[in-house]
């Protein structure tokens, strides 16, 4: 039986003591993984510093004069009602994290227990769901996103909500495929010659080897999240005024655009260097973990 | 194959209902009245009665499902309040703009990436070949909004090379406001796109009927253009059917950014200005575009690959 444990725990990837040491050897040798998770590791901090970093309060208006270039007064200018624009770019950096792990956090959760289900389930309830995923898959998240929006009004909740459900049936097929895999294998079968009930089967020995490739997608879909959460504040549907974020800023550096090139700038740059982060650490995981991953996705 | 066909055509039928079918029940899930979102809170009750009739807002939610399914298949998808206008005439008014976006996106980045890809997979780890690869991950993974509001600050703003905004009028000044727009759409693409073909072709570079022509003495370009490239350009092929999905989706962005029309733009301001018929029907259009490329994409690679048609 220990030899059983121990196999499995191998295919698993977990090797015992050392792995964590050998993950970080391979992952120095990476060096746009290294430059990810720096970059990921400032935003966090940023964002979760952001009430001693900032300089300024971020929703004061006329802290300064309007659409002032970056002085040693305000790190990077100051936006056209005269709020600091450092202070708003720190603090703009929380609700899009936010909406990164409420959204991926919930996703991955149902996406779990539906590609369980489907990959475990009887064969009809499996098309049924697959059919429902490949609807919502096969819909533009993103016109989806505004027709939900245009609905449910901008808020926090509905971005949340429409990220949500568009990524719940990316990650129940990859559980789906995964599950189905299992099923026939032998220990599965050896399982259940002892008498082992389904729920057991799922939560035992077939949700620990399920979970480790979708956590690898989710973190590689984390700057897709972020990308869309920015996108919709740019277009003036994300968060109300005159809370700050990301892509709020840049919008106002686009309409700005003939004044001052700071605002757009300041608004750009967190935007590239979070995608960019979260980027490159999410396909070093992957190539360290689970190279076929997402190949055929 | 005809079964395959039969299934994808169905499934794709089922997407568009299903979707739409959500949407309309949305619309009535949310509290508050769309006509009161249109005309304010200053509304007279009888303008309001009669805004609720020209939007079938009266009507029981079936009776409304059935009335909008029924004006679909006779081409009809609802009248436009805002401009009184029927929808399909507002939708179909914006539509070439974004096709012609869309198209002139792909058609640069596949020009641009496949010979890039063909070099990056001949000279494996070189210089070039790294420093394309980390490039394009990095376009990949910058949102098309910042590269379209960063292209248009460098080059309209700063520089002054390139109109800002609009789409223009007559052939050449189209042609130059396409420029930017489509640089910053189709530069994600031109990563995406060589990888791609650097992958399948390194893939076949290594095939057997490769190694033949080889010691047949081929010139490594003919062996790369003559017998790799129409095999490694297969993927690309059937990945830009889904590619149209991300490019609508840019297009959003891009037309808002560009101030350009475009279907995108258009459902951009129906939703800002709670303009429903338009936004149901700016949705279904693109939703029947999208599941029409990458039904025809799979189609492809089915006819191309038979084990894909097991899947499904």
């Amino acid at each position: 039986m220990a030899t059983v444990q121990a196999n499995r725990a191998e295919a698993n990837g977990e090797q015992g003591p050392g792995t964590f040491l050998s993950f970080l050897r391979q992952m120095s040798k990476n060096r746009l993984g290294v430059l990810g998770a720096l970059l990921v590791v400032l935003v966090f901090a940023s964002a979760i510093f952001a009430p001693l970093i900032i300089t300024h309060d971020p929703i004061r208006i006329m802290v300064g004069p309007r659409l002032a270039a970056p002085s040693l007064d305000f790190l990077l200018g100051t936006d056209q009602l005269g709020r600091d624009t450092f202070s708003r770019i720190i603090m703009g950096g929380r609700i899009p994290l936010l909406v990164a792990f409420a959204s991926l956090g919930i996703s991955l959760a149902l996406g779990l227990v539906l590609g369980l289900v489907a990959g475990f389930g009887p064969r009809w309830l499996d098309n049924v769901l697959l059919l429902i995923f490949d609807t919502i898959r096969s819909f533009p998240s993103i016109i989806f996103a505004l027709a939900v929006i245009g609905l449910l009004g901008p808020s926090v909740t509905s971005i949340i909500f429409v990220i949500a459900t568009t990524s719940i049936p990316i990650y129940a097929r990859v559980a789906r495929t995964q599950t189905e895999a299992l099923r026939n294998s032998e220990y599965i079968a050896a399982e259940q010659s002892m008498g082992a009930g389904t729920t057991r089967i799922l939560a035992v020995h077939v949700l620990p080897n399920v979970i480790g490739p979708l956590i690898i997608l989710v973190s590689m879909d984390v700057p897709a999240v972020i990308a869309v959460q920015a996108g919709l504040s740019f277009l003036g549907l994300g968060v109300r005024p005159p809370t700050p974020d990301w892509g709020a800023v840049l919008n106002d550096g686009y309409n700005y655009i003939k004044n001052t090139p700071w605002l757009a700038i300041a608004g750009g740059i967190p935007i590239i260097l979070a995608t960019l982060g979260f980027t490159f650490l999410g396909e070093a995981l992957r190539d360290i973990f689970d190279p076929k991953l997402g190949k055929d996705l | 194959m005809w079964l395959y066909l039969l299934k994808r055509v169905v499934l794709g039928v089922a997407v568009i209902a299903i979707a739409e079918a959500f949407l309309l029940l949305m619309i009535h899930a949310v509290p508050g009245d769309p006509a009161v979102a249109l005309l304010g809170p200053q509304a007279t009750p009888e303008f309001r009665a009669q805004l609720h009739q020209q939007m079938g807002l009266d009507k029981p939610l079936v009776v409304q499902i059935v009335t909008f399914f029924g004006g679909l298949l006779r081409g009809n998808l609802g009248f436009d309040v805002f401009s009184q206008r029927p929808v399909a005439d507002v939708v179909f008014e914006q539509l070439p703009y974004t096709i012609e976006l869309i198209l002139v996106s792909i058609l640069w980045a596949v020009a641009v990436a496949v010979p890039l890809g063909c070099y990056s997979a001949m000279r494996r780890n070189s210089m070039i070949d790294q420093a394309v690869g980390i490039v394009a991950v990095a376009t990949i993974a910058i949102p098309s909004f910042v590269m379209a509001v960063s292209a248009l600050l460098i080059f309209a703003v700063m520089l002054g090379w390139l109109p800002a905004i609009g789409a223009g009028t007559g052939f050449a000044d189209r042609v130059i406001h396409l420029i930017l727009p489509a640089f910053a759409m189709g530069i994600g693409w031109v990563g995406y796109i060589s990888r791609l073909v650097r992958a399948s072709m390194l893939e076949i570079l290594g095939e057997n009927h490769i190694r033949m022509a080889r010691s047949f003495g081929l010139s490594e370009w003919r062996i790369v253009t003559g017998y790799a490239l129409p095999l490694a350009i297969l993927p690309t092929v059937t990945i830009i059917g889904v590619g149209i999905a991300w490019l609508l989706s840019s297009a959003v962005f891009i037309e808002v950014v560009f101030a350009r029309p475009g279907i995108g733009a258009l459902i951009v301001n129906a939703v800002r200005a709670r303009n429903y018929p338009v936004v149901m029907g700016g949705a279904l259009v693109t939703t029947f575009l999208i599941v029409t490329a990458t039904t025809m994409s799979d189609l492809i690679n089915a006819a191309l690959d038979p084990r894909a048609r097991e899947e499904l």
